[in-house]
């Protein structure tokens, strides 16, 4: 039997493209007539508009035209609209200029007469709730059931800041587990802190740049997004459209992490302006613009008491937190923060209080592990001080609180579908070389003192209940059709063995077919939240299994016996134990296009979306499509796990941190492609250390205004600032609840990276912990020399 | 054509002001007038030519000579992109902080987003499209060994990283993974797979790879 493709590595069809510069990103298509689009960007933190005069601006030759917010769809706060009349942060876009080029739309951008009434603005969330304090929007500053309401604590409340301890209020959320006053009588050690984490910009590297036109009633649009098939679904819906009235192209994406799920808003502007105008029109965004609307993880201001008992365990965990919620949406990060503490630590009990506040700072989105990123590195150094007070090691306190198959999550005390995180903490002790490497914690050599950490960083890893749709065409090749988007991870290949697997066709034989709905996508999950390689494989199983019955049948029909005598294997179906009795799959397909019905896809089960009912209409006919909704089996919750070993240098003279290695270990379940999962443990870890150590948001308080608006002053990081050689591992067991065993590994990695830094820094400091990121020189030289941290231990955007 | 050249050229024919003007609102890539559509021939979006008159230069691309109408103050990032056709060659920032326009200049590495076009009148510039072979369409041996190292994850960095790849190794063509590293530092990838890059910069320098530009 042919070696399964599950497991190897192989690259992905899409890779001779990408390095040869023929892959074509959304800056890169072109069309006829095509004119350019440039945004007026609010010059105020919110604002009003009260008056637009683009005279000036049309009348300069070479504009073509102008859209304002009255011509775009306006919808209720906190949704966000692609361009408003009532500016929510400086930088929102207010209206767009098309131009003959993009020069001359810049100048017409300068050209508008515009009178802005200036209003109340907001930047730090505890700003807003404080007596008298201004609300972000004029309807409130928080959204509880599904309404704005504005909350203002009490100057009794806030009397704990003058101690430097996280004033906690009326919270919108509250849940409890277990008996956390038991808990933390019944503790031997409590550790209590007061954190600060940022908000940070996502910074893909390919700006959320869009090109648009109109064909026969019908929007074509050329962009940036994590998810295809689901980016034409927020479109249609965004625009009010039929999803068959729009085309969306986006066969790749570089890079979201979050902050181009499906597709995003700013995408409505060039549609717009293309339908107005009657030309093409491109709307390139640069990184200015990028740091504006290209969306941000909200920042918390966090308060914990975390009690252990004598062997480690976590008895009882207190948690508070205040979220910068951004000025629109309802990001989740805090209730998810939540949730992911409770699995990672698997408390006895629990408490959790928060409360996600309006500002008017740039939007915020989901960023690559939205919640569990920002309290692991908050959270995990505090497990390292219990250690230390209670003379355990660190890796053995993990492993008394590590969730396993019995652990579960939330304070519905939900069930998971596996976790070895234990197996993967040991691992990684292993390969990093814990045990040795632990006595050079502290060691100082000239002005470099050595810190070392562990972390463990947990995040959701997969859901399921999606279409998967494939053809075996009268070639006899296999089509994989994907909607799930190409943003790097190579899932949308990746997943697709699987059908390949079932169906026993070679790779060369297999093409996928993804990023553009025109080709026919089935409905898909986002990609996001680390779904996709567990909601895929599911998917493709269920496809590959509908095709390999279809097959099966069309052979017992045409060669006599039952389907279930029928093997499908090496490119061929034929009668068990008599391989000579069979066809060729070219040759089934041409059988199941003459039979019809549900062999060709002219009929579909009723159970499919209604997208890949459209898919599977328009490709009907083809071959033997092999078309079905998963339905597997999947009880409880479903979880990867990462844990992470760093070695740092830390300079004392400079306060500059220099991470000399790091290892990575992951429970993900089976693993599909290994030098793909290596590059998401390793990358997830790298955009980690730059959240710990470098990016941030810097906003003028007095006028509102983001300063760190590029990539030099939000610094990620270079390939100078991380280890020179990366390890990995993989516990590999698989996951019970699904039928490949794979899990999703996109998310947990950055928590991993991050936290290792918070944890070895906090190390090499001799145990003091700082209790905020980013962990710039500035901060720690200020620690080293007795100076006290240049801000207040509530400060954000600094 | 030196500095001073263009720094005249820039004088005569657009104001100081205008030019630093448009650099900051289109972010540094003042786009061009003349957008010239690859196909089909005959629907030029011509414009106003705001900041300056266009001047015909031959520029040598790829091995080709191409002319090709440019503005003072047009950005070589932008005449490959919107008048060669040449796409491959990525922006990410617009400013010099990220190298995915990177392209070699008579051999340097340079950010094309940062270059006058009309600095490069007489020299030879290479983009990513340039680097397979023209006769057989093989792919440059660094081409090759990221294929097999499986390089890049959203590999839109991808060009810009190969490029300096293949300047370090014409000027390097052993380096330690250290020297390699500091050699690619010009160049930033956000899905931060430095690790499998520097692999496949390391395996690229295996095989020996020296000339052939």
């Amino acid at each position: 039997m042919a070696k399964k493709l599950v497991g190897q590595n192989i690259a992905p069809p899409d890779l001779v493209a990408k390095i040869t510069g023929r892959a074509r990103f959304a800056e890169d298509f072109r069309a006829d007539g095509m004119v350019f689009a440039k945004l007026l960007p609010s010059p105020m933190p919110h604002a009003r508009v009260r008056r637009v005069d683009a005279s000036r601006a049309l009348a300069m030759e070479g504009v073509v035209g102008v859209l304002t917010a009255d011509e775009v769809p306006q919808r209720e706060l906190p949704a966000e609209p692609c361009l408003t009349h009532e500016p929510l942060y400086q930088g929102e876009p207010i209206l767009a200029v098309a131009a003959v080029d993009e020069t001359t739309a810049a100048a017409a951008i300068e050209a508008i007469d515009i009178d802005l009434e200036p209003l109340p603005f907001v930047l730090d969330p505890l700003d807003s709730l404080r007596p008298g304090g201004p609300d972000a929007l004029l309807q409130g500053n928080v959204r509880v059931d599904r309404e704005l309401r504005s909350i203002k604590w009490t100057e009794r409340d806030f009397a704990a800041e003058a101690e430097g301890r996280l004033p906690m209020g009326e919270p919108t959320v509250a849940w409890s587990l277990g008996d956390v006053e038991a808990g933390f009588a019944d503790a031997e050690v409590v550790i209590e802190k007061t954190m600060v984490h940022p908000s940070l910009t996502h910074h893909p590297l390919e700006p959320r740049s869009c090109m648009a036109y109109w064909q026969n009633g019908k929007l074509h649009l050329f962009g940036s997004t994590q998810s295809t098939q689901r980016t034409q679904l927020a479109l249609a819906r965004a625009l009010d459209l039929e999803p068959e009235d729009v085309v969306f192209v986006g066969a790749y994406c570089g890079g979201g992490f979050g902050s181009k799920i499906a597709g995003s808003t700013i995408m409505q502007v060039p549609a717009l302006l293309s339908r107005k105008i009657g030309r093409p029109v491109m709307l390139r965004i640069t990184r200015t613009e990028e740091t504006y609307i290209g969306r941000a993880r909200p920042g918390f201001q966090a308060w914990a008491r975390i009690g252990y008992r004598k062997d480690g365990r976590v008895t009882a965990l207190d948690l508070y937190i205040v979220q910068d919620n951004g000025c629109y949406g309802s990001q989740g990060d805090y209730n998810t923060a939540a949730m992911i503490a409770s699995l990672s630590y698997q408390p006895l009990s629990m408490r959790f209080r928060g409360i996600s506040v309006y500002t008017n700072t740039p939007p915020r989105s989901a960023q690559r592990a939205p919640g569990g990123a920002q309290i692991t590195t908050l959270l995990e150094p505090l497990m390292d001080e219990a250690a230390r007070r209670l003379q355990m090691d660190s890796v053995a306190l993990r492993k008394v609180n590590a969730p396993d198959a019995h652990g579960t999550v939330g304070p519905e005390r939900r069930s998971l579908t596996s976790a070895y995180v234990r197996e993967a903490l040991d691992r990684g002790a292993e390969v990093f070389g814990w045990e040795d490497k632990r006595r050079l914690s502290g060691r100082r050599e000239g002005t470099r003192v050595t810190g070392v950490g562990v972390a463990l960083s947990s995040f959701v890893g997969g859901s399921a209940g999606f279409d998967g749709l494939v053809i075996i065409g009268t070639d006899g090749k296999l089509r994989v059709h994907q909607g799930i988007g190409n943003l790097g991870t190579h899932s949308f290949a990746d997943t697709a063995r699987v059908a390949a697997d079932i169906l026993g066709v070679p790779w060369k034989d297999t093409e996928i077919v993804w990023g553009d709905t025109s080709r026919g996508l089935p409905y898909s999950s986002v990609q996001a939240g680390s779904q996709t390689t567990h909601a895929h494989t599911r998917a493709n199983h269920a496809a590959g299994m509908d095709a390999r019955r279809k097959l099966q049948e069309i052979a017992a029909r045409d060669l006599g016996g039952a389907p279930g005598d029928y093997v499908v294997a090496g490119g061929r179906v034929y009668r068990r134990g008599a391989p000579g009795r069979g066809m060729t799959l070219a040759r089934a397909a041409r059988r199941a296009v003459e039979l019809g019905g549900t062999y060709d896809g002219h009929e579909v089960p009723d159970n499919l979306h209604a997208s890949t009912v459209r898919a599977a209409r328009m490709l009907a006919g083809r071959g033997l499509m092999g078309v079905a909704r998963d339905t597997y089996p999947h009880e409880g919750s479903t979880f990867s796990f990462v844990a992470g070993f760093a070695r740092i240098e830390l300079d004392v003279e400079t306060g500059m941190v220099e991470v000399k290695e790091y290892t990575a270990v992951t429970d993900c379940g089976i693993v599909v492609h290994p030098r793909s999962l290596a590059a998401q443990l390793h990358g997830g870890a790298v955009q980690g250390m730059g959240m710990a150590r470098s990016q941030h948001w810097v906003i003028d308080p007095h006028w509102g205004v983001p300063l760190a608006l590029r990539l030099y002053s939000a610094r990620p990081p270079g390939i100078l600032d991380v280890p020179l050689e990366m390890k990995w591992g993989a516990v590999g067991l698989p996951d019970p609840q699904t039928p490949v065993g794979a899990k999703g590994i996109g998310e947990p990695p950055i928590g991993a990276g991050a936290a290792v830094i918070t944890s070895a820094v906090a190390d090499a400091l001799g145990g003091k912990y700082l209790a905020r990121t980013p962990l710039s020189p500035d901060i720690i030289l200020q620690e080293l020399e007795g100076r006290g941290s240049p801000y207040g231990p509530l400060d954000t955007h600094v | 054509m030196d500095g001073n050249d263009i720094v005249s050229l820039l004088e005569r024919h657009v104001p100081r002001r205008t030019f630093i003007k448009g650099v900051i609102a289109a972010g540094a890539s003042v786009s061009s007038v003349g957008y010239l559509f690859r196909n089909p021939p005959g629907l030029l979006a011509m414009g106003t030519p705001r900041g300056g008159v266009g001047r015909l230069l031959t520029l040598h691309v790829n091995g080709r000579r191409r002319r090709v109408d440019v503005l003072p103050q047009e950005t070589l990032a932008m005449t490959l992109r919107y008048k060669l056709g040449l796409t491959g060659t990525k922006l990410g920032c617009d400013r010099a902080e990220c190298g995915s326009c990177t392209v070699l200049v008579d051999g340097t590495p340079l950010y094309a987003c940062s270059l006058l076009t009309h600095q490069v009148r007489g020299r030879s510039v290479l983009t990513i499209e340039g680097l397979q072979d023209p006769d057989t369409g093989a792919l440059h041996p660094v081409q090759e060994a990221v294929l097999e190292g499986g390089g890049f994850q959203c590999a839109f960095c991808a060009p810009g990283f190969i490029m300096s790849m293949v300047a370090m190794l014409e000027e390097s063509p052993r380096p330690t993974r250290a020297e390699a590293a500091h050699a690619l530092s010009g160049n930033l990838c956000r899905c931060g797979d430095y690790d499998k890059i520097l692999d496949c910069a390391m395996r690229a320098a295996e095989k020996g790879f020296a000339g052939g530009l």
